[in-house]
C-alpha cells in the first residue's frame, strides 16, 4: 500500500525502522557476526583472541578463549548480537562453563534459519518446528546420559574426565591431568556444597605453570605484625571488624575542646587507656591470634606482642568472610562477653613463602572444606588465562556435584541429537519437519566446527561420525588428538550434562527470540551535551 | 529538521506539495489535514497488525541508551517507540488508556482503530462528510456494544475450580514468548490474583502483587510466594539463613545513637566526660539490641543501616536483622505479616511485631545473589510472583507477560461476563452490523458498513499472522457463523483443527472487548473532526 511511501513521519527524526525482511536480515547477520567470532575458539585446538582494551586502561590486553570473556568485551552495537552476548553470560553466570557453544550454536540456528525465511517459511512456523525439535534433543540427551553418582571410584573418574574435557580447550590443556586432579580434589573437598568461596585461588607471577599446586588450608595475603610469633600450632582465632586505631566517639555532634596541654596529655592517656581495655577485653577471650578487617595501628599492635599474640590486620570485607567460613569462628565487632564469642579454629598458623612473597598460611582449618589453588605462571596473562579457566572447571565440576549424570563430549551427544532430532523430523508431516532437520544440522556444525579448528577435513570425519552412529555406536565421538573418529567412552571425554542441556535450551530460546523478531524500531539515540570544558 | 513542505500521494501515486505557508508556518486544511492524519494513525497501526495474536511477531526495541528490549505487548512497543507525530501520538495514548483500564487487547485496539480510519479514508473519497462519518461510526459502536451483550456469556468464577480460569489466563499467555511454559505461568498468575482477590466485593488490588524478576535460570523455575520476596540478605553472613515462627520488628530508625533534630553540640573536654561518653554510646546499643529483644521479635527489619557494633550485639543476642530494607517493601512487609511499622525503639511491644512462619535465604547459581523470602504469613494476601529467565529480556518480557494475564483474571473476577476471541466476537459484531446497516435509510449506512469492514480487519489480521490465506478464512468464517448461528466460531491460529472458540478456550472479557470497540471508535471521531492544523514553522539552527 502507500504505507510503504509514507511521507510522513511519525518519529522523532533520528529515529529508524527497519521492517520485516530488513530487520530480518540485520538481526541475522548481526547474530551470525557474533557467532563467527567466537566459533574459532571452540573446541579443543580452538584458537586463543587478543582483547585489548579502551578508555581507561587502555591498551592493556588480554589473551583468553573464553567466549563469555571474549564477548563481555566486545562493545556490540547490533541489538541481535545483544542477545547473544546477553544469552552467554547468563551460561556463565549459571554453569560457568559451554559459553562458546551456547552462541555458535544459537548463530548456527539463526544461519539455518536464514534460508528456511528465504524459502518462503513462516518464523512461527520454523519456531514451532525448533520447539520440537529442542524437546526431541533434550529427550535423547537424558536418555543417554549416565549416572554413576552411586559408585565413589567410579564417580570421581568421572568428574576428572570432565575436568580433562573442560580444560583440554584452554591455555592448561598441557598440563590437564595435573590440573583435572587438583580441580577433583578442590571440589571433592567441599562435599557437594556448591560454595566456591572455599577455594582461594591465588595467582603469583614466577615458576611454570606445573608449579601450581593445591594447598589444604587457607592461604592469607597478608604480613603478620612485628615482633610476634610467626607459627601457632593449635590456634584460637579471633576474627574482628573493629577499628583498632582510636575508637571514635558515635554519639552525633560530640566534639572534643581542650584548654590547655595538659589536658590533651590527659586525654591522650585515656584514650590510650581505652585501647588498652578494648585489647585486654579482646585478649580475655583466651585467643591467640587476632585478626582484624580494619587496620591495627602500632600501640595495639605491640600490646598484642607483648601478650604473644600473632595479629593480623587489614584483611579485606571478602577475606573476612571467607575466614569466618573456614575456621567457623563469627566475625566480632564487641568483646564484652567472651563466652558468647565462637572462636576460629585451626591447627596451624603459619608464615610460608610462596615465591617471593610471604603470606599466612592456616592449615588445618575446622572447616575440611577450604582449599586454596596457587597458580604459578611465568606472565599475568597466563595466570589470567589460567585463573579463568580453572574456574570454569571448578564451575562445571560443581555443577556435576549437583546433577550427578554426565554424557559424552567431542562432538558425541550433539551427533546423537541431530539423529534423534533427523528421525523425529521424518515423522511429523508438514511444514514443521523442514525446521527439524535444519536444527538437526545445525547440530551437526558443533563437531564441524571442532574439526574444523583443529584442522581436520571436517566433512570427512562427521560423516565418518554420522556413519558410526547410524549402525548404533552411539559413544563415537571427535578423537582430536588423533584427528580420527573414536569411542568416547576409551578416550575418556566426558561432559556435564547440565552443561550440555543449559546449551541447549538457552542457545534455542536465543534463536526463536531472535526469528520472533520482524521490525526493529531504534529510538533517537539520547543527545550528550557536550563537556563544559574548555572551548 | 522539519521538511520543506508535506508530499501527499493521492490514489494514483501522484504526488501533492503541500508547501510551508507563508514561509514560517505550516498548515494543512479540509481534506489534505484529514488524509495525512489518517495516514499517520494507519501507519502506526501497521506496525501493531503484525503482533497480533498467538503467531505475531515480536518487535525489537532499541532504547535512547542503546538497551535492547524485545516484546509484543502493544502498549509497550509504542511507550517505547518515541513517536514524535501528534495523531500518532494519540494512537499511543489510546493504547495507554486500555492498558490503564484493562491491562490486555492493547494491540488490538490501535489495530482496530487503524481500521475504522482506513476505511473513514475511502468514504472520504466518496465525498461524505466527516462529521457523518463519525455519527454513523458512533451508531455502528452503539450497535456493536449491543450485540456483544447478547452474545455474552457467564463465565464461571470459582475459587473451587480455577479450571476455567487458567485456561483463560493461558489465552492471553498464548501470544508472549514464554507460552514454553504456559501453563505453568497461567497458573501462577491464576493463584496470584485468587490469593488476593476479594470476593465480596468483586475487587482485586494489585498493590499485593509484587513482580520480583531474577536474571539466570530456566522460565520453568517461575515460582509464586506466597509472602514477600525482598531483594536484600542478612546483615551479619553468619546469622541463620532460615527461621520459623518469625516475630518481626519493622523499624524505621536507624541502629544508631539518636540523632536530635535540634542544632546541638556536645563537648567534651574532661576525661571523666570522655570516658561517660563512651559508656553512654555502649549503652545506646545494647539498650537497642534489648528493646526489640524485650518486645519478643526475633528479626529485626530495618530501613536503615547498622553500625558494625549494632550488627554484631544482634547476632551475640541471636538476633537476625536485615538492613536497608526499602520502602515499599517495608509496607508490603508490614501488610503481609499484621506487624506494625515502628519509628522508634521505645515504641516497639509485643502487639506491634509482625508474624510469619517462615522466613528463608535463596542462593541463585554461581554468582552471590541472595534473596530473602518471607513466607506462611497470617495475611495471605501479599503474595510475590519471582520470575527467572535465560537473560534479561526474557524476565522483561515475561514480567510483562504475567501482568497481562493477572490484569485478565481480574477482569474476569471483577465482571464474569465474557466473549469468544479469536476474531469471533469481531465476526459476530460485524454481522449484526451489516445487518443494521441495511435498515438505515440515511448516509450513516456506508460508515456503518465500512464499520463492520473496520471489524474484520482483526479476524484479517490474525489470520494473516497465522499463516493462512486472510480472506478465504475469514469468508468461510462468516459464512459458518450465519447458517450455524454460533457466535463462538473465530479463527483457528493454532492449527487446532476446530474453530470453535469455546473449545479451545479462547476467551475475552466482555468489559475488554467493549472498551477496545468505544475507545477506537471515540479517538477515530476525534481524528475526524479535525480539519485544520497549523504547526509554527521551526526555526532553523545554524
Amino acid at each position: 500500500m502507500a504505507v510503504a511511501l509514507n511521507p510522513i513521519q511519525i518519529m522523532k527524526s533520528e529515529a529508524e525502522e527497519e521492517r520485516s525482511e530488513t530487520a530480518r536480515l540485520s538481526s541475522f547477520i548481526g547474530a551470525i557476526a557474533v557467532g563467527d567470532l567466537v566459533r574459532s575458539t571452540l573446541g579443543p585446538r580452538g584458537m586463543d583472541k587478543i582483547l585489548v582494551s579502551m578508555g581507561r586502561n587502555e591498551g592493556q590486553i588480554e589473551v583468553t578463549n573464553d567466549g563469555a570473556t571474549i564477548l563481555r568485551n566486545i562493545g556490540v552495537d547490533n541489538p541481535a548480537a545483544k542477545i547473544l552476548v546477553d544469552i552467554s553470560k547468563t551460561q556463565d553466570d549459571e554453569v560457568g562453563d559451554g559459553t562458546t557453544s551456547v552462541v555458535v550454536l544459537a548463530s548456527e540456528l539463526l544461519r539455518e534459519a536464514e534460508k528456511l525465511v528465504a524459502s518462503r517459511l513462516h518464523p512461527q512456523t520454523i519456531i514451532s518446528g525448533f520447539r520440537h525439535a529442542t524437546d526431541v534433543a533434550r529427550q535423547a540427551l537424558t536418555e543417554t546420559a549416565r549416572d554413576n553418582s552411586s559408585d565413589q571410584a567410579k564417580f570421581r573418574q568421572d568428574l576428572i574426565k570432565i575436568a580433562k574435557t573442560t580444560l583440554s580447550s584452554k591455555i592448561l590443556s598441557q598440563h590437564k591431568d595435573f590440573f583435572a586432579e587438583l580441580t577433583v580434589d578442590a571440589v571433592l573437598r567441599l562435599h557437594g556444597s556448591a560454595n566456591l568461596d572455599a577455594i582461594q585461588i591465588i595467582k603469583k607471577t614466577g615458576g611454570t605453570l606445573r608449579d601450581s599446586f593445591l594447598d589444604e588450608g587457607f592461604i592469607l595475603e597478608k604480613k603478620i605484625g612485628v615482633n610476634q610469633p610467626k607459627r601457632i600450632e593449635n590456634a584460637r582465632i579471633l576474627i574482628a571488624n573493629t577499628p583498632m586505631d582510636t575508637d571514635k566517639i558515635k554519639v552525633f555532634g560530640s566534639k572534643i575542646s581542650v584548654e590547655s596541654t595538659a589536658k590533651v596529655a590527659e586525654l591522650e592517656l585515656a584514650e590510650k587507656e581505652k585501647m588498652k581495655a578494648k585489647v585486654q577485653r579482646i585478649l580475655n577471650h583466651d585467643i591467640n591470634v587476632f585478626i582484624n578487617r580494619q587496620l591495627i595501628y602500632n600501640y595495639p599492635e605491640q600490646l598484642f606482642a607483648d601478650a604473644g599474640i600473632m595479629a593480623i590486620e587489614h584483611a579485606d570485607f571478602d577475606g573476612i568472610e571467607r575466614l569466618a567460613l573456614v575456621t567457623g569462628g563469627e566475625i566480632t565487632s564487641t568483646f564484652d562477653n567472651p563466652e558468647l564469642v565462637k572462636l576460629g579454629k585451626c591447627d596451624l598458623v603459619e608464615e610460608v613463602m610462596i615465591g617471593e612473597d610471604r603470606m599466612i598460611r592456616l592449615g588445618g582449618v575446622a572447616l575440611g572444606e577450604a582449599c586454596t589453588v596457587v597458580l604459578r605462571g611465568a606472565t599475568t596473562h597466563i595466570l589470567e588465562e589460567a585463573q579463568r579457566s580453572l574456574h570454569d572447571a571448578l564451575c562445571v565440576l560443581t555443577q556435576t556435584v549437583k546433577e550427578t549424570r554426565t554424557v559424552y563430549g567431542g562432538g558425541c551427544s550433539e551427533t546423537l541429537m541431530a539423529r534423534a532430532v533427523m528421525e523425529a523430523a521424518a515423522r511429523v508431516p508438514g511444514k514443521e519437519a523442514l525446521a527439524m532437520e535444519s536444527f538437526a544440522r545445525s547440530l551437526l556444525a558443533i563437531p564441524t566446527i571442532i574439526s574444523d579448528n583443529a584442522g581436520y577435513d571436517s566433512a570427512q570425519l562427521v560423516s565418518e561420525l554420522k556413519a558410526a552412529h547410524a549402525e548404533g555406536k552411539t559413544t563415537t565421538g571427535l578423537n582430536m588428538e588423533e584427528g580420527t573418529v573414536d569411542c568416547m567412552e576409551a578416550v575418556g571425554i566426558t561432559e556435564s550434562y547440565q552443561v550440555k542441556r543449559q546449551v541447549l535450551l538457552s542457545a534455542s530460546e536465543a534463536a526463536e527470540m531472535i526469528l520472533r523478531v520482524d521490525d526493529i524500531i531504534k529510538a533517537a539515540p539520547r543527545k550528550r551535551t557536550a563537556d563544559q570544558g574548555h572551548c | 529538521m522539519a521538511s520543506l513542505g508535506q508530499l501527499v500521494f493521492d490514489e494514483y501515486g501522484k504526488p501533492i506539495i503541500i508547501l510551508k505557508d507563508q514561509g514560517q508556518q505550516k498548515r494543512l486544511t479540509g481534506a489534505d489535514a484529514l488524509k495525512s492524519h489518517i495516514l499517520a494513525g494507519r501507519s502506526v497501526a501497521s506496525i501493531l497488525s503484525t503482533s497480533l495474536g498467538p503467531k505475531g511477531l515480536d518487535k525489537l526495541m532499541v532504547s535512547p541508551d542503546g538497551d535492547v528490549t524485545v516484546t509484543n505487548d502493544g502498549a509497550t512497543i509504542l511507550k517505547m517507540m518515541d513517536v514524535e507525530h501528534q495523531i500518532a501520538k494519540l494512537m499511543v495514548q489510546l493504547s495507554q488508556s486500555q492498558d490503564d483500564e484493562i491491562g490486555d487487547g492493547t494491540t488490538g485496539v490501535v489495530v482496530l482503530a487503524g481500521a475504522l480510519l482506513e476505511k473513514a479514508e475511502h468514504l472520504l473519497d466518496k465525498g461524505i462528510h466527516p462529521v457523518r462519518i463519525a455519527d454513523g461510526y458512533e451508531l455502528a459502536a452503539k450497535k456493536a456494544n449491543e450485540n456483544l451483550e447478547k452474545i455474552a456469556e457467564e463465565f464461571p468464577v470459582d475459587l473451587n475450580n480455577l479450571e476455567p480460569l487458567i485456561l483463560t489466563a493461558m489465552t492471553t499467555l498464548g501470544s508472549k514468548i514464554i507460552n514454553r511454559c504456559h501453563r505453568q505461568m497461567a497458573e501462577i498468575a491464576v493463584n496470584a490474583v485468587m490469593a488476593v482477590a476479594d470476593m465480596s466485593s468483586r475487587d482485586v488490588n494489585f498493590e499485593l502483587i509484587k513482580v520480583e524478576g531474577k536474571v539466570g535460570g530456566k522460565l520453568e523455575d517461575t515460582m509464586l510466594v506466597k509472602g514477600v520476596v525482598v531483594d536484600k540478605d542478612f546483615s551479619h553472613p553468619q546469622m541463620p539463613k532460615e527461621l520459623k515462627d518469625v516475630k518481626l520488628a519493622i523499624l524505621t530508625c536507624p541502629f544508631e545513637p539518636p540523632k536530635p533534630k535540634t542544632k546541638h553540640k556536645l563537648e567534651v573536654s574532661t576525661v571523666e566526660e570522655y570516658n561517660a561518653l563512651y559508656q553512654y554510646e555502649q549503652k545506646q546499643f545494647t539498650d537497642m539490641v534489648d528493646k526489640v529483644k524485650a518486645a519478643g521479635a526475633n528479626l529485626a527489619i530495618c530501613q536503615w543501616g547498622f553500625d558494625d557494633e549494632a550488627n554484631h550485639l544482634l547476632l551475640q543476642k541471636e538476633l537476625p536483622a536485615v538492613r536497608w530494607v526499602g520502602g515499599p517493601e517495608i509496607e508490603l512487609i508490614a501488610i503481609a505479616t499484621n506487624g506494625r511499622i515502628v519509628p522508634r525503639f521505645e515504641e516497639l511491644s509485643p502487639e506491634k511485631l509482625g508474624k510469619c512462619g517462615k522466613v528463608r535465604e535463596l542462593t541463585f547459581g554461581t554468582t552471590k545473589d541472595r534473596m530473602l523470602v518471607i513466607e506462611e504469613c497470617p495475611n495471605t494476601k501479599a503474595v510475590t510472583i519471582f520470575i527467572r529467565g535465560g537473560n534479561k529480556m526474557i524476565v522483561e518480557e515475561a514480567k510483562r507477560s504475567i501482568h497481562d494475564a493477572l490484569c485478565v483474571v481480574r477482569n474476569l473476577v471483577r465482571n464474569n461476563k465474557i466473549v469468544y476471541g479469536g476474531g469471533a466476537a469481531e465476526v459476530s459484531c460485524a454481522l449484526a452490523v451489516y445487518e443494521e446497516a441495511d435498515k438505515i435509510s440515511t448516509l450513516e449506512q456506508y460508515a456503518f458498513r465500512s464499520f463492520a469492514d473496520a471489524l474484520e480487519s482483526i479476524p484479517l489480521a490474525l489470520a494473516e499472522n497465522s499463516g493462512l490465506s486472510p480472506m478465504h478464512t475469514l469468508a468461510d468464517c462468516k459464512a459458518r457463523q450465519v447458517t450455524e448461528k454460533n457466535p463462538a466460531l473465530g479463527i483457528d491460529c493454532n492449527n487446532k483443527g476446530t474453530c470453535d472458540m469455546k473449545e479451545q478456550h479462547v476467551i475475552e472479557t466482555l468489559h475488554s472487548k467493549k472498551q477496545q470497540i468505544l475507545l477506537a471508535t471515540q479517538l477515530v471521531k476525534m481524528i475526524l473532526k479535525i480539519d485544520d492544523i497549523r504547526t509554527p514553522g521551526e526555526s532553523f539552527q545554524g
